[in-house]
């Protein structure tokens, strides 16, 4: 198949794409990497009138810490930079967890983290860590700018709390209390496969005491499995085999797997609570050495 | 029978095309497209560049690999219009029969091909590899390889190939 015709504008500014969307009414279709939209409009999935190549408007690409602690990650920030960034391999074990085991290795030189959180697939690797780490989305639109917090803005698969005319124009990740602690683990048939399902967590760490855990998952359910709420067992608790265990438990209920051709709803739902007690123990063991 | 590439390119009265420059292999070339036309289809048919090779279609097997800006991508999941002003590298680009590359030197020596249509674009993900890491580990080059599907080989003697080529390259600096 062919993507059907449509009218292509690169323009030079944000706010130039956003009057042009805006414009559009609903029409158009920004594009980021492209590494899914393209193969969408091959598949004509969609359709859209109009294409907004974001990728010419300079200042999108930063990985930056703020003076207190928030993490920005612009629009144009590639997958492959996440992999490479110094940055979050120190200090964000949870993103530097999942940034390899995105799609593949020439895929991700431009796919981006923002337009894979846009793109609101319940096997997205990005949302599910956004989910665990408490983070936000910057839209920007005729009316300036507005963030939306990572619980809210994926309302269904494909689906996103976007207007037409708004532009997300970077991630942000709140700091941490403490110390930034986490993991993500992905099962999948083979590089650059979909997730069959995969565990992101992330613990604000004091000491040996968590502050706050953060958990979500992709693959197994109809959308990106957030699992604060089942992983909040270990707020204010220390990472014994007991808390751990529980917490795990409690993760594996909260997902919603369905079998298919990737595994049995039951073989998901362990995989996960193998993952969480993986990273959990693995971040345990860390600790005890440390101490 | 007309191509994909006759449809999109025999653009009706009234449908609007853009005029984009791009650098093939060093060489400036303006060409009028319409924005939906694949960079993939442009090298091919377009600029007869025929070595990169359309697999998939569906942005998983690799064989359309090409350098854009010196970093690899799939030219069937970019447009040509994207490509605009940017500078792309196929493998024509390399090196000539007489003059090979080191990398196409390696899948000689290795026997790093059998039918040889996933060769173009692992040999183009090689190049960019071995750019930015001149002394990969085997690990290193599986892993970079691994976006581009062969159905032959088994990718053992391409990764060979691959180590073959870093060891010339590096001689050629040293
Ligand atoms: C072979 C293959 C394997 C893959 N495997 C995985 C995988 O294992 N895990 C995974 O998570 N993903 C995977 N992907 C998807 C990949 O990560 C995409 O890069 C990602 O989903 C979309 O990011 P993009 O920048 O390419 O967005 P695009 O394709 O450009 O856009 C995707 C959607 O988001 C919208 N959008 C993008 N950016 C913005 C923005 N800044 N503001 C508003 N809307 C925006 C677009 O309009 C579009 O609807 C795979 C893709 C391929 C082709
Ligand atoms: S043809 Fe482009 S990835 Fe297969
Ligand atoms: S040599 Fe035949 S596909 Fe690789």
């Amino acid at each position: 198949m062919y993507p059907s015709r449509f009218e292509y504008d690169a323009p030079k500014t944000l706010e130039e794409a956003i009057a042009i969307l805006d414009r559009s009414g609903g029409e158009a279709k920004v594009l980021a990497g492209g590494q899914s939209l393209v193969p969408m409009l091959k598949l004509r999935f969609a359709s859209p009138e109009r294409i907004v190549d974001i990728n010419g408007i300079p200042g999108l690409n930063h990985v930056r810490v703020d003076a207190d602690g928030t993490l920005r990650i612009g629009a144009l920030v590639r997958h492959e930079d996440m992999e490479n960034s110094a940055l979050l391999e120190k200090s964000y074990p949870t993103l530097a967890g999942a940034a390899s085991l995105v799609a593949d290795p020439i895929v991700r030189t431009r796919g981006t983290f923002v337009g894979s959180v846009c793109h609101a697939d319940p096997q997205g690797d990005w949302a599910a860590t956004m989910i665990a780490l408490g983070g936000r989305i910057v839209a920007q639109g005729p009316n300036g700018r507005r963030e939306i917090d990572m619980r809210s803005f994926v309302l269904g698969p494909f689906v996103t709390a976007l207007a037409f005319n708004e532009i997300a124009v970077e991630a942000v990740i709140p700091g941490a209390k403490g110390t930034a602690r986490g993991g993500y683990l992905k099962l999948e048939r083979r590089v650059g496969d979909f997730a069959t399902a995969s565990v992101a967590v992330y613990l604000d760490m004091s000491g040996a005491t968590v502050n706050r855990a953060g958990c979500a998952l992709a693959g197994v359910g109809g959308r990106t499995i957030d699992a604060n709420d089942a992983i909040s067992v270990l707020n204010g608790k220390q990472l014994t085999d007991e808390n751990i265990a529980a917490a795990a438990e409690a993760v594996a209920d909260a997902a919603d797997p369905r079998t298919d051709h990737r595994g049995s709803a039951d073989y998901k739902r362990h995989i996960v609570k193998t993952f969480v007690t993986r990273i959990l123990t693995g971040i345990a063991r860390t600790e005890q050495k440390a101490a | 029978m007309t191509s994909l590439y006759e449809e999109v390119t025999q653009v009706p009265d009234g449908v609007p095309t853009r005029r984009v420059t791009i650098t093939v292999n060093g060489q400036k070339r303006t060409v009028d497209v319409e924005p939906r036309l694949l960079l993939a289809h442009l090298i091919r048919q377009g600029l007869k560049l025929t070595g990169t090779h359309t697999g998939c279609d569906t942005t998983n097997c690799g064989a359309c690999t090409v350098l854009f800006d010196g970093r690899p991508i799939k030219s069937c999941t970019m447009l040509a219009v994207q490509a605009d002003g940017h500078k792309v590298e196929t493998v024509e680009g390399m090196g000539t029969a007489s003059e090979l590359h080191p990398i196409q030197e390696g899948f000689k020596e290795e026997h790093g091909l059998q039918c040889g249509f996933c060769t173009p674009g692992m040999m183009l993900a090689a190049k960019a590899l071995l750019e930015k890491n001149p002394n990969p580990t085997e690990d290193e080059v599986r892993w970079a390889l691994s976006g581009n599907l062969c159905r032959c080989t088994g990718y053992q003697n391409i990764v060979k190939a691959v180590l073959w080529a870093a060891d010339k390259m590096r001689d050629q600096q040293a």
